[in-house]
């Protein structure tokens, strides 16, 4: 099956000798949303395949920590669907989709009961029941959750679930194009094996893209190597369109020291369990930044104020905070924190029993997205479903922590029930071998070219670029000059070149990462420029107010002819049962839980 | 500390291959991961590792470091210094490319467990005493050293006979579930090998997540399968009851 064929761009290309795959539905991504979108169109005889381009289980779904947010009221019992709405709409900033965060509101706590029947075992309240924890800007103690390895239990709850369902699961195939028949809907997709590099091609009825993120665009980042951006780049290139894509979420606790862990993610539970945050004169200082909510004010909020710190040169000695547990009991930390205790020790030679350990920013989440239906994840290309970070609508310019495990669930069950009810209602479409041949072509040239580009530094520099001119903290110029910057990489790019055979060739695999993480730059640095306000994790300092009038906007781009082009949509505005719920400057069930309590005072 | 680290990589495939020798610049705190990835960028891009999050989440970065299972992202290089860092894929899976090996065994093992199958649908009333024991196996991170340090696998090369730790673990996770109403002890003694384990321990060793998993899940699933099977009382019982048919347990305990 490998053959190493390093001059075969130039051959010609025989189809008969492509493997191909006939499905009703293909997902794409074996994280949290896909495998749920599987299990969900699979409930029939629909033939359904699951691609990955990791092995099963290894998605990045499994580096979630802190939790999953339902309003499940195990622990707080005033605690509702509207409240967890609230805090969603209101830490998004009100660019979220507002529909979008209804349904994710109301839907999350039955999606995690069913994780429970699935075999996911949560921490549990003294009661028995599933246990929650607080977290960051949400009302209540909210977050379901497993010590500090949430996301290993969703994903090995859900992996061992479809893996008994009627599911066909492609480990290590990366998509490199998604293929459309002739009225330009979904018709398959082309990818290779990376073990021998082999084509494949699925020709398919319906396609769920449940790919990730893009925090790879970032030097320092809590993503893995796979956050690379492949379905919104992917789906960009065939004309869906992309919203907010601006929005990318900085964590405010990333471990700093030493080099090599560099923004690895330091769980917000630590801050949820009781951790207090430090500069270097040992002040508290989000006692000043946010004095109702403090450590647990939202991500955006306290991934500035650390930085500001360190602007006002009160930061530690590798330029972060100091984040301090160790005033609880060791038991209690090495029991919810075990995950924190032995990566601090052992990576960082730090017992965070003991002592207080640096943090900084780190990227982290991307807001944005695929733009979908709030109902059924479609987006304007028919037969294209998205769920999960790569899709935008329920964040808006913000996240919530323990949003975006219930978000895989709840949106990636939709977008498979969805993609089977499409898949259902049309034929097998006909594939375009023009497009299957063209993408052979593409996909073989980096072994034709003599002394080209190494992918690799192609990679880190455009990590450089994003992170030096479209970080946490932005500016017209800085993303002018970021654009400049990042045009001529692109050119340089078209040069890459790749050493060796397409046997399991990670200088071949990068060649991809690089050409979607170069797309999705521009088009996060186009949204940047676009958006000329400061709002949730969009920090412009020529623009440092957050403005009423922008907050009326989302901003969708498309692809056309090699060009990004931005437009504004209107934000879908709330209904006037769910607006009123902002009527009152505190979330529902707080103004309910006040009452109540005032009532059982005069009664007793 | 000294500025240079030498590691010597396998590089090959099923057709054969042999250790490279590269110098890395040595910086505070890396691990052997970072040296394969400075490997990559500067002399071999087509150096093929499986790694995902760095973080010893994942276990996709499995491989063998100085002749030990380790995770190559938790594995710090500076307690080599002065030595040659050998770095070897797992011996005990069939190998694709220099440190990436087939584990699909693995996969193909899993679906063939009796998935858990509660009483009833969730909400369950558990008490964290009930659930503390089988919350451990849901440490696991698949990085399947177990199975690669495992003699059963790794010596006798008997992956279709013997599902291996990583697995066992995987059944004790449900059959230990309080709100299970699965019986696996027939497919734990027939199927998934159970009795070729001879309790060596060698899995808790390699474990990175620190499972005890022969102590805590294969002796007590051992128990359990003993009592079903080699119970001298159940076995009279069931003699009787079965003694119009053929299908006598007879299996004796391979080591």
């Amino acid at each position: 099956m490998s053959e190493n064929r390093q001059s075969s761009g130039l051959s010609p290309v025989n189809l008969d000798t492509i493997e191909t795959h006939d499905y009703d539905v293909v997902v794409v991504g074996a994280g949290g949303a896909g495998l749920r979108a599987a299990i969900a169109a699979s409930e029939g005889t629909a033939r359904v395949a699951v691609i990955s381009k990791s092995l099963l289980g290894k998605a990045h779904t499994v580096m979630a920590e802190g939790g999953v947010a339902a309003s499940l009221g195990n622990v707080d019992s005033d605690d509702s669907w509207d409240t967890h709405f609230y805090d969603t709409m209101k830490s998004g900033h009100f660019i979220n989709q507002y529909r979008t965060a209804e349904i994710f509101a109301k839907e999350v706590p039955d999606r995690v009961l069913e994780l429970e029947t699935w075999g996911a075992v949560f921490d549990r309240t003294p009661a028995g029941k599933i246990m929650q924890r607080p977290f960051g800007a949400h009302s209540f103690r909210r977050l379901a959750h497993i010590g500090d390895r949430t996301g290993k239990e969703l994903i090995r709850t859900l992996q061992y679930k479809v893996i008994h369902q009627n599911v066909d699961i492609f480990q290590e195939v990366t998509t490199t194009r998604l293929l459309t028949d002739e009225e330009g809907r979904i018709a398959g997709l082309f990818g290779y094996y990376r073990e021998d590099g082999h084509f494949v091609v699925f020709r398919a009825k319906a396609i769920v893209l449940a790919t990730g993120g893009f925090g790879k665009a970032y030097k320092v980042t809590s993503n893995s190597w796979e956050s690379t951006g492949d379905g919104a780049a992917l789906a960009f290139r065939i004309g869906a369109e992309l919203m907010d894509i601006e929005m990318v979420q900085f964590h405010p606790t990333g471990m700093v020291w030493p080099p090599g862990v560099r923004g690895l993610l330091v769980t917000e539970g630590v801050r949820g369990e009781g951790g207090l945050l430090y500069n270097s004169k040992h002040e508290r200082f989000m006692l000043r930044y946010d004095p109702v909510q403090q450590e647990l004010s939202s991500r955006d909020v306290v991934a500035r104020s650390i930085f500001k710190e360190n602007q006002a040169e009160r930061g530690t000695p590798h330029g972060g905070a100091w984040l301090d547990i160790s005033h609880l009991p060791a038991t209690m930390v090495k029991a919810k924190l075990p995950g924190m205790y032995e990566q601090f020790l052992s990576l960082a030679d730090v017992d965070i029993t003991r002592e207080a350990f640096e943090v900084a920013p780190t990227t982290h989440y991307v807001m944005g997205g695929i733009r979908v239906d709030p109902e059924t994840e479609a987006t304007n290309v028919p037969g294209l479903y998205a769920a999960g970070e790569v899709a935008c609508g329920l964040h808006g310019a913000n996240r919530l922590g323990g949003n975006s495990l219930g978000d895989i669930l709840v949106f990636g069950r939709r977008a498979g029930m969805a993609a089977l009810a499409y898949a259902q209602s049309v034929d097998y479409p006909t594939l375009i071998p023009a497009q299957i041949e063209e993408e052979v072509r593409r996909v073989l040239a980096p072994f034709s070219r003599q002394d080209g580009e190494r992918p690799y530094h192609m990679m880190s520099e455009l990590q450089e670029i994003m992170t030096t001119y479209a970080g946490i903290v932005r500016s017209g110029e800085s993303l002018a000059a970021g654009l400049e910057h990042l045009e001529l990489l692109r050119l340089r790019a078209e040069r890459m070149a790749v050493q060796g055979s397409r046997a399991y060739n990670p200088g071949w695999h990068t060649v991809f990462d690089v050409e979607s993480l170069i797309l999705l730059g521009e088009a996060v640095i186009r949204g940047a420029l676009a958006r000329k306000e400061s709002r949730g994790a969009q920090w412009r300092t020529d623009y440092p107010e957050e403005l009423p009038e922008m907050g009326k906007v989302n901003f969708v781009q498309t692809w056309a002819d090699g060009h990004v082009v931005v437009r504004e949509e209107p934000v879908e505005p709330m209904p006037e049962h769910l607006a009123k719920l902002f009527e009152s400057d505190q979330a529902p069930g707080v103004v309910r839980q006040a009452a109540r309590k005032a009532n059982q005072g005069g009664g007793s | 500390m000294s500025e240079e680290m030498v590691l010597s990589v396998f590089r090959g495939d099923q057709t054969g291959g042999r250790e490279e020798e590269f110098h890395v610049p040595l910086e505070t705190g890396m691990v052997v991961l970072d040296a394969l990835h400075y490997i990559q960028a500067e002399h071999a891009p087509d150096l093929a590792v499986r790694w995902n999050c760095k973080a010893a989440h994942c276990g996709s970065c499995s491989a063998e470091i100085n002749g030990r299972p380790k995770l190559l992202c938790k594995t710090r290089l500076d307690q080599y210094e002065g030595q040659v860092v050998h770095v070897r894929p797992m011996h005990a899976f069939p190998l694709i490319k220099d440190l990436v090996t087939d584990v699909s065994s693995n996969y193909r093992a899993a679906k063939q467990i009796p998935a858990f199958s509660p009483r009833t649908p969730a909400p369950f009333t558990m008490y964290q005493r009930d659930v503390d024991r089988v919350q451990e196996f849901h440490q696991c991170i698949e990085c399947f050293l177990c199975q690669d340090t495992c003699h059963v696998l790794r010596d006798h090369n008997a992956r279709d006979r013997y599902f291996g730790p990583r697995m066992m673990a995987k059944i004790a996770e449900w059959e230990m579930h309080p709100m299970d109403t699965q019986d696996r002890r027939e497919f734990l003694k027939d199927v998934a090998g159970l009795p070729m384990c001879n309790v060596t321990r060698c899995c808790v060793e390699v474990c990175p997540e620190h499972i005890v998993i022969t102590d805590n899940a294969i002796i007590p699933l051992k128990e359990r399968v003993a009592d079903l099977y080699w119970d001298p009382i159940r076995a009279i019982f069931r003699r009787f009851q079965r003694s119009s048919t053929s299908s006598q347990p007879s299996s004796t305990v391979t080591s």
